[in-house]
Protein backbone atom coordinates (compact mmCIF):
# COMPACT_ATOMS: atom_id res chain seq x y z
CA UNK A 1 0.00 0.00 0.00
CA UNK A 2 1.60 3.31 -0.74
CA UNK A 3 2.06 5.81 2.20
CA UNK A 4 -0.25 8.16 0.95
CA UNK A 5 -3.27 5.24 1.08
CA UNK A 6 -1.66 4.51 4.60
CA UNK A 7 -2.08 8.03 5.81
CA UNK A 8 -5.70 8.46 4.12
CA UNK A 9 -6.87 5.29 5.54
CA UNK A 10 -5.74 6.42 9.50
CA UNK A 11 -6.97 9.53 9.11
CA UNK A 12 -10.53 7.98 7.60
CA UNK A 13 -10.23 5.38 10.95
CA UNK A 14 -9.40 8.73 12.95
CA UNK A 15 -12.35 10.26 11.85
CA UNK A 16 -14.51 7.01 12.30
CA UNK A 17 -12.90 7.13 16.26
CA UNK A 18 -14.08 10.90 17.24
CA UNK A 19 -17.16 10.38 15.31
CA UNK A 20 -17.97 7.35 17.94
CA UNK A 21 -16.67 9.06 20.31
CA UNK A 22 -18.73 12.19 19.98
CA UNK A 23 -21.88 9.95 19.72
CA UNK A 24 -20.95 8.18 23.38
CA UNK A 25 -19.98 11.08 24.72
CA UNK A 26 -23.22 13.25 23.75
CA UNK A 27 -25.88 10.95 26.28
CA UNK A 28 -27.76 12.03 29.26
CA UNK A 29 -26.94 10.18 31.91
CA UNK A 30 -28.56 9.39 35.56
CA UNK A 31 -26.90 9.34 39.24
CA UNK A 32 -25.83 5.74 40.13
CA UNK A 33 -28.21 6.25 43.49
CA UNK A 34 -31.04 6.68 41.35
CA UNK A 35 -30.44 3.95 38.87
CA UNK A 36 -29.80 1.57 41.87
CA UNK A 37 -33.32 2.76 43.82
CA UNK A 38 -35.06 1.58 40.27
CA UNK A 39 -33.44 -1.66 40.75
CA UNK A 40 -33.84 -2.24 44.05
CA UNK A 41 -37.53 -1.57 43.88
CA UNK A 42 -37.93 -3.88 40.85
CA UNK A 43 -36.57 -6.69 42.42
CA UNK A 44 -38.29 -6.01 45.58
CA UNK A 45 -41.59 -6.09 43.53
CA UNK A 46 -41.01 -8.94 41.68
CA UNK A 47 -39.29 -11.27 44.35
CA UNK A 48 -42.59 -12.84 45.61
CA UNK A 49 -43.17 -14.04 41.76
CA UNK A 50 -39.61 -15.42 41.53
CA UNK A 51 -39.75 -19.24 42.28
CA UNK A 52 -36.12 -19.80 42.89
CA UNK A 53 -36.16 -16.86 45.84
CA UNK A 54 -39.16 -17.96 46.94
CA UNK A 55 -38.93 -21.95 47.24
CA UNK A 56 -41.25 -24.21 45.39
CA UNK A 57 -43.53 -26.33 46.95
CA UNK A 58 -43.37 -30.02 45.94
CA UNK A 59 -46.48 -29.78 44.62
CA UNK A 60 -46.00 -27.08 42.14
CA UNK A 61 -42.88 -28.70 41.19
CA UNK A 62 -42.56 -30.03 37.92
CA UNK A 63 -38.87 -30.92 38.42
CA UNK A 64 -39.86 -32.80 41.78
CA UNK A 65 -38.69 -36.04 41.08
CA UNK A 66 -35.12 -37.22 40.88
CA UNK A 67 -34.44 -39.26 38.56
CA UNK A 68 -31.72 -39.41 35.98
CA UNK A 69 -32.35 -39.77 32.15
CA UNK A 70 -29.88 -42.00 30.18
CA UNK A 71 -29.85 -42.43 26.22
CA UNK A 72 -28.69 -46.15 25.73
CA UNK B 1 -0.77 20.16 13.21
CA UNK B 2 -1.51 17.33 10.54
CA UNK B 3 -5.73 16.36 10.61
CA UNK B 4 -4.65 13.10 12.09
CA UNK B 5 -2.90 14.82 15.00
CA UNK B 6 -5.70 17.47 15.41
CA UNK B 7 -8.42 14.17 15.16
CA UNK B 8 -6.32 12.12 17.76
CA UNK B 9 -6.31 15.15 20.19
CA UNK B 10 -10.11 15.44 19.66
CA UNK B 11 -10.59 11.64 20.40
CA UNK B 12 -8.58 12.19 23.82
CA UNK B 13 -10.50 15.26 24.67
CA UNK B 14 -13.95 12.74 23.62
CA UNK B 15 -12.90 10.02 26.26
CA UNK B 16 -11.68 12.35 29.05
CA UNK B 17 -15.16 14.09 28.91
CA UNK B 18 -16.53 10.63 29.19
CA UNK B 19 -14.81 9.58 32.38
CA UNK B 20 -15.92 13.01 33.92
CA UNK B 21 -19.22 12.85 32.79
CA UNK B 22 -19.35 9.22 34.75
CA UNK B 23 -17.66 10.17 37.82
CA UNK B 24 -20.11 13.62 37.78
CA UNK B 25 -23.28 10.48 38.25
CA UNK B 26 -20.91 8.05 40.15
CA UNK B 27 -22.71 9.68 43.81
CA UNK B 28 -22.47 5.95 45.43
CA UNK B 29 -22.39 2.65 44.55
CA UNK B 30 -25.01 -0.57 44.42
CA UNK B 31 -23.38 -2.25 47.56
CA UNK B 32 -23.38 0.90 49.28
CA UNK B 33 -27.07 2.07 48.43
CA UNK B 34 -28.29 -1.64 48.92
CA UNK B 35 -27.02 -2.09 52.29
CA UNK B 36 -30.35 -1.45 53.76
CA UNK B 37 -32.22 -4.46 51.67
CA UNK B 38 -32.39 -7.71 53.29
CA UNK B 39 -29.85 -10.46 53.05
CA UNK B 40 -31.75 -12.89 49.88
CA UNK B 41 -32.07 -16.19 51.60
CA UNK B 42 -29.60 -18.89 51.39
CA UNK B 43 -30.66 -21.28 48.96
CA UNK B 44 -29.70 -24.59 48.62
CA UNK B 45 -31.42 -26.13 44.97
CA UNK B 46 -31.27 -29.42 44.78
CA UNK B 47 -30.01 -31.31 41.64
CA UNK B 48 -33.49 -32.51 39.73
CA UNK B 49 -32.50 -34.26 36.97
CA UNK B 50 -29.31 -35.64 35.15
CA UNK B 51 -29.84 -35.11 31.37
CA UNK B 52 -27.40 -38.11 30.41
CA UNK B 53 -26.75 -38.32 26.16
CA UNK B 54 -24.16 -36.58 24.92
CA UNK B 55 -20.87 -38.25 24.24
CA UNK B 56 -18.60 -35.18 24.60
CA UNK B 57 -17.79 -31.75 26.32
CA UNK B 58 -21.23 -29.87 26.53
CA UNK B 59 -21.38 -26.02 24.69
CA UNK B 60 -23.91 -24.74 24.91
CA UNK B 61 -27.95 -25.10 25.95
CA UNK B 62 -30.79 -22.81 25.45
CA UNK B 63 -34.94 -23.02 27.05
CA UNK B 64 -37.71 -22.78 24.55
CA UNK B 65 -40.49 -20.17 25.96
CA UNK B 66 -42.90 -23.48 26.97
CA UNK B 67 -40.59 -24.09 29.82
CA UNK B 68 -40.34 -27.77 28.80
CA UNK B 69 -37.93 -27.94 26.04
CA UNK B 70 -34.45 -27.38 26.10
CA UNK B 71 -31.99 -27.47 23.40
CA UNK B 72 -27.92 -28.22 24.14
CA UNK B 73 -25.30 -28.81 21.48
CA UNK B 74 -21.87 -30.51 22.45
CA UNK B 75 -18.66 -31.09 19.88
CA UNK B 76 -20.06 -34.93 19.61
CA UNK B 77 -21.81 -32.81 16.89
CA UNK B 78 -25.42 -33.39 18.33
CA UNK B 79 -27.87 -30.93 19.02
CA UNK B 80 -30.02 -32.74 21.77
CA UNK B 81 -33.53 -31.54 22.49
CA UNK B 82 -34.81 -32.86 26.20
CA UNK B 83 -37.98 -32.90 27.70
CA UNK B 84 -36.72 -31.76 30.92
CA UNK B 85 -40.29 -32.17 32.81
CA UNK B 86 -40.32 -35.77 31.67
CA UNK B 87 -36.91 -36.45 31.82
CA UNK B 88 -36.50 -38.21 28.50
CA UNK B 89 -35.00 -36.72 25.20
CA UNK B 90 -37.22 -35.42 22.57
CA UNK B 91 -35.42 -34.88 19.51
CA UNK B 92 -31.60 -35.30 18.18
CA UNK B 93 -30.17 -33.31 15.33
CA UNK B 94 -26.73 -34.44 13.55
CA UNK B 95 -24.69 -31.69 13.31
CA UNK B 96 -22.16 -31.24 9.69
CA UNK B 97 -20.02 -29.83 12.06
CA UNK B 98 -18.92 -31.27 15.61
CA UNK B 99 -17.20 -27.41 16.40
CA UNK B 100 -20.66 -26.03 17.94
CA UNK B 101 -20.86 -22.99 20.37
CA UNK B 102 -24.15 -21.75 20.22
CA UNK B 103 -27.22 -23.26 20.56
CA UNK B 104 -30.88 -21.19 20.55
CA UNK B 105 -34.68 -21.79 19.62
CA UNK B 106 -36.89 -19.49 17.53
CA UNK B 107 -39.62 -18.66 20.02
CA UNK B 108 -41.94 -21.39 18.51
CA UNK B 109 -39.11 -23.71 18.85
CA UNK B 110 -39.83 -25.00 15.47
CA UNK B 111 -36.60 -23.84 14.59
CA UNK B 112 -32.76 -24.32 16.26
CA UNK B 113 -30.35 -22.43 15.38
CA UNK B 114 -26.45 -23.54 15.60
CA UNK B 115 -23.12 -21.90 14.53
CA UNK B 116 -19.24 -22.40 15.99
CA UNK B 117 -16.39 -23.10 14.41
CA UNK B 118 -17.69 -23.43 11.01
CA UNK B 119 -18.15 -19.83 10.55
CA UNK B 120 -21.48 -20.86 9.97
CA UNK B 121 -24.66 -20.21 11.69
CA UNK B 122 -27.06 -23.14 11.11
CA UNK B 123 -30.98 -22.97 11.49
CA UNK B 124 -32.57 -26.51 11.34
CA UNK B 125 -36.44 -26.85 10.87
CA UNK B 126 -37.15 -29.38 13.61
CA UNK B 127 -40.76 -29.18 13.46
CA UNK B 128 -40.87 -32.18 11.06
CA UNK B 129 -41.10 -36.09 10.83
CA UNK B 130 -37.12 -35.16 10.57
CA UNK B 131 -34.58 -32.15 11.43
CA UNK B 132 -34.28 -30.43 8.11
CA UNK B 133 -31.57 -27.76 7.44
CA UNK B 134 -33.24 -24.91 6.60
CA UNK B 135 -30.13 -21.98 6.25
CA UNK B 136 -26.33 -21.94 6.26
CA UNK B 137 -25.90 -18.80 6.87
CA UNK B 138 -22.15 -18.15 5.48
CA UNK B 139 -20.81 -14.42 5.42
CA UNK B 140 -18.98 -14.43 8.88
CA UNK B 141 -14.78 -14.89 8.92
CA UNK B 142 -14.70 -16.22 12.11
CA UNK B 143 -16.94 -18.47 14.08
CA UNK B 144 -19.98 -18.04 15.49
CA UNK B 145 -19.98 -17.87 19.75
CA UNK B 146 -23.98 -16.64 20.01
CA UNK B 147 -26.70 -16.62 18.12
CA UNK B 148 -30.17 -15.72 18.99
CA UNK B 149 -33.14 -15.26 17.10
CA UNK B 150 -35.27 -11.98 17.20
CA UNK B 151 -37.82 -14.02 15.74
CA UNK B 152 -38.80 -17.00 12.86
CA UNK B 153 -37.68 -14.87 10.33
CA UNK B 154 -34.77 -13.27 11.68
CA UNK B 155 -31.84 -13.78 13.64
CA UNK B 156 -28.18 -11.96 15.41
CA UNK B 157 -24.92 -13.54 15.60
CA UNK B 158 -21.70 -12.79 17.14
CA UNK B 159 -18.95 -13.87 15.59
CA UNK B 160 -14.64 -14.03 16.15
CA UNK B 161 -14.36 -11.84 13.20
CA UNK B 162 -15.17 -8.89 15.97
CA UNK B 163 -18.69 -8.36 14.24
CA UNK B 164 -22.23 -9.06 15.19
CA UNK B 165 -24.91 -10.15 12.41
CA UNK B 166 -28.52 -9.54 11.79
CA UNK B 167 -29.99 -11.87 9.59
CA UNK B 168 -32.83 -12.88 6.91
CA UNK B 169 -33.84 -15.96 7.10
CA UNK B 170 -36.08 -15.85 4.47
CA UNK B 171 -33.26 -15.13 1.89
CA UNK B 172 -30.24 -16.11 4.21
CA UNK B 173 -28.89 -12.89 3.43
CA UNK B 174 -26.98 -10.35 6.44
CA UNK B 175 -29.44 -7.32 7.20
CA UNK B 176 -27.17 -5.30 9.29
CA UNK B 177 -23.47 -5.43 10.51
CA UNK B 178 -22.02 -4.38 13.82
CA UNK B 179 -19.00 -3.09 13.86
CA UNK B 180 -16.91 -1.26 16.55
CA UNK B 181 -15.29 -4.40 18.78
CA UNK B 182 -11.74 -4.84 18.62
CA UNK B 183 -11.94 -8.19 19.62
CA UNK B 184 -14.02 -11.67 19.01
CA UNK B 185 -17.65 -11.10 19.82
CA UNK B 186 -18.43 -13.76 22.49
CA UNK B 187 -22.12 -12.99 23.03
CA UNK B 188 -25.02 -10.98 22.69
CA UNK B 189 -28.38 -10.76 24.81
CA UNK B 190 -31.47 -8.84 22.53
CA UNK B 191 -33.68 -5.69 24.98
CA UNK B 192 -37.30 -7.06 25.09
CA UNK B 193 -38.49 -4.50 22.60
CA UNK B 194 -35.86 -5.89 20.04
CA UNK B 195 -34.93 -2.45 18.91
CA UNK B 196 -31.32 -3.02 20.58
CA UNK B 197 -29.26 -5.40 22.01
CA UNK B 198 -26.15 -5.81 24.33
CA UNK B 199 -22.35 -7.42 23.22
CA UNK B 200 -19.39 -8.72 25.20
CA UNK B 201 -15.98 -9.31 23.36
CA UNK B 202 -12.48 -10.28 23.78
CA UNK B 203 -11.62 -6.73 23.79
CA UNK B 204 -13.46 -6.65 27.81
CA UNK B 205 -15.72 -4.26 26.03
CA UNK B 206 -19.33 -4.86 26.45
CA UNK B 207 -21.32 -2.88 24.15
CA UNK B 208 -25.11 -1.51 23.36
CA UNK B 209 -26.28 -1.29 19.90
CA UNK B 210 -29.22 -0.14 17.64
CA UNK B 211 -30.10 -2.82 15.69
CA UNK B 212 -32.03 -0.93 12.86
CA UNK B 213 -28.84 1.42 12.03
CA UNK B 214 -26.21 -0.76 13.19
CA UNK B 215 -24.56 1.85 15.18
CA UNK B 216 -23.15 1.46 18.59
CA UNK B 217 -24.63 3.81 21.00
CA UNK B 218 -22.46 3.02 24.65
CA UNK B 219 -19.78 1.06 25.22
CA UNK B 220 -18.79 -0.21 28.68
CA UNK B 221 -15.70 -0.46 30.10
CA UNK B 222 -14.43 -2.47 33.55
CA UNK B 223 -13.59 -5.70 32.60
CA UNK B 224 -9.79 -6.96 32.10
CA UNK B 225 -10.37 -10.68 30.36
CA UNK B 226 -12.52 -11.68 27.74
CA UNK B 227 -16.40 -10.98 28.21
CA UNK B 228 -17.69 -14.72 27.70
CA UNK B 229 -21.60 -14.08 28.94
CA UNK B 230 -23.98 -11.41 28.89
CA UNK B 231 -27.59 -11.11 29.85
CA UNK B 232 -30.20 -8.34 30.58
CA UNK B 233 -31.44 -7.60 34.39
CA UNK B 234 -35.17 -7.92 33.93
CA UNK B 235 -35.47 -4.44 34.73
CA UNK B 236 -34.25 -3.75 30.93
CA UNK B 237 -32.45 -0.97 32.25
CA UNK B 238 -28.95 -2.52 33.51
CA UNK B 239 -27.08 -5.62 32.29
CA UNK B 240 -24.60 -8.81 34.08
CA UNK B 241 -21.50 -9.89 32.29
CA UNK B 242 -18.80 -12.44 32.66
CA UNK B 243 -15.30 -13.07 31.56
CA UNK B 244 -12.33 -14.96 32.10
CA UNK B 245 -11.16 -12.12 34.54
CA UNK B 246 -13.08 -13.98 37.05
CA UNK B 247 -15.29 -11.20 37.78
CA UNK B 248 -19.19 -10.36 37.31
CA UNK B 249 -19.87 -6.84 36.52
CA UNK B 250 -23.43 -5.31 36.56
CA UNK B 251 -23.31 -2.24 33.99
CA UNK B 252 -26.04 0.33 34.45
CA UNK B 253 -26.70 1.58 31.01
CA UNK B 254 -29.14 4.92 32.51
CA UNK B 255 -26.03 5.74 34.47
CA UNK B 256 -23.27 4.91 31.63
CA UNK B 257 -20.89 2.74 33.81
CA UNK B 258 -20.46 -0.39 35.76
CA UNK B 259 -22.23 -0.37 39.42
CA UNK B 260 -21.09 -3.61 41.14
CA UNK B 261 -18.16 -5.96 40.83
CA UNK B 262 -18.91 -9.63 41.91
CA UNK B 263 -15.47 -11.45 42.95
CA UNK B 264 -14.83 -14.19 44.55
CA UNK B 265 -12.06 -13.93 47.80
CA UNK B 266 -9.45 -16.28 45.96
CA UNK B 267 -10.64 -15.45 42.24
CA UNK B 268 -9.15 -17.96 40.04
CA UNK B 269 -11.82 -19.82 37.94
CA UNK B 270 -12.57 -17.41 34.65
CA UNK B 271 -16.53 -16.83 34.00
CA UNK B 272 -18.25 -19.10 31.57
CA UNK B 273 -21.55 -18.22 31.79
CA UNK B 274 -24.49 -16.45 33.73
CA UNK B 275 -28.58 -16.67 34.31
CA UNK B 276 -30.60 -14.19 35.71
CA UNK B 277 -34.00 -15.65 38.01
CA UNK B 278 -36.90 -14.10 37.36
CA UNK B 279 -36.89 -10.73 39.68
CA UNK B 280 -33.14 -10.61 38.95
CA UNK B 281 -32.40 -10.81 42.42
CA UNK B 282 -30.26 -14.15 42.38
CA UNK B 283 -27.48 -14.32 39.65
CA UNK B 284 -26.09 -18.06 38.89
CA UNK B 285 -22.48 -18.12 37.35
CA UNK B 286 -20.63 -21.40 35.60
CA UNK B 287 -16.98 -21.18 36.19
CA UNK B 288 -13.84 -23.26 35.01
CA UNK B 289 -13.49 -24.58 38.48
CA UNK B 290 -16.54 -27.00 37.95
CA UNK B 291 -18.43 -24.67 40.11
CA UNK B 292 -21.84 -22.73 39.56
CA UNK B 293 -22.03 -19.62 41.88
CA UNK B 294 -25.66 -18.49 43.02
CA UNK B 295 -24.54 -14.49 44.19
CA UNK B 296 -27.22 -11.77 45.50
CA UNK B 297 -27.36 -9.40 42.62
CA UNK B 298 -27.90 -6.48 45.14
CA UNK B 299 -25.25 -6.95 47.57
CA UNK B 300 -22.78 -8.59 45.56
CA UNK B 301 -22.81 -11.57 47.78
CA UNK B 302 -21.99 -15.06 47.60
CA UNK B 303 -24.86 -17.21 48.85
CA UNK B 304 -24.94 -20.87 47.62
CA UNK B 305 -22.83 -23.09 45.52
CA UNK B 306 -24.39 -25.62 42.71
CA UNK B 307 -22.03 -28.39 42.95
CA UNK B 308 -22.20 -31.84 41.01
CA UNK B 309 -20.20 -31.35 37.90
CA UNK B 310 -16.68 -33.02 37.28
CA UNK B 311 -15.72 -30.59 34.56
CA UNK B 312 -16.11 -27.10 33.94
CA UNK B 313 -19.75 -25.58 33.48
CA UNK B 314 -19.71 -24.09 30.40
CA UNK B 315 -23.30 -22.85 29.83
CA UNK B 316 -26.50 -22.19 32.44
CA UNK B 317 -30.06 -21.09 31.28
CA UNK B 318 -33.44 -20.43 33.52
CA UNK B 319 -36.58 -20.83 31.73
CA UNK B 320 -38.99 -17.94 31.29
CA UNK B 321 -41.30 -19.26 34.25
CA UNK B 322 -38.02 -18.84 36.39
CA UNK B 323 -38.70 -22.23 38.06
CA UNK B 324 -35.58 -23.78 37.42
CA UNK B 325 -31.48 -23.14 36.76
CA UNK B 326 -30.35 -25.52 34.53
CA UNK B 327 -26.06 -25.80 33.81
CA UNK B 328 -24.53 -27.94 30.89
CA UNK B 329 -20.42 -29.21 31.50
CA UNK B 330 -17.42 -30.11 29.91
CA UNK B 331 -18.44 -33.65 31.81
CA UNK B 332 -21.23 -33.86 28.81
CA UNK B 333 -23.99 -34.61 31.51
CA UNK B 334 -26.71 -31.22 32.02
CA UNK B 335 -28.07 -30.66 35.09
CA UNK B 336 -31.69 -29.25 36.32
CA UNK B 337 -32.11 -27.49 39.74
CA UNK B 338 -34.67 -25.90 42.37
Amino acid sequence: MSSKMQSSNNIAQARRTVQQLRIEASIERIKVSKASADLMHYCGEHAKYDPLLMGIPASENPFKDKKPCTIL
Amino acid sequence: MGELDVLKKEAETLKTQIETARKAVNDTTMEAASSGVAPAPRIQPKARRTLKGHTAKIYALYWALDNKLMVSGSQDGKLLVWDTHAGILANCVPLKSAWVMTVSFSPSAGLVASGGLDNMCTIVNISGEKPKTMRELDGHDGYVACSRFLSETSILTASGDQTCGLWDLETGKQKQSFLNHVGDCMCVALAEDQNTFISGACDSQAKLWDIRDGQCKQSFIGHTGDINAISYMPNGQAFITGSDDCTLRMFDMRADQEVMCYQNAQPTAGVTSLSLSLSGRLLFAGYDDFNCNIWDSLKGEKIGVLSGHDNRVSCTGIPSDGMCVSTGSWDSFLKIWN
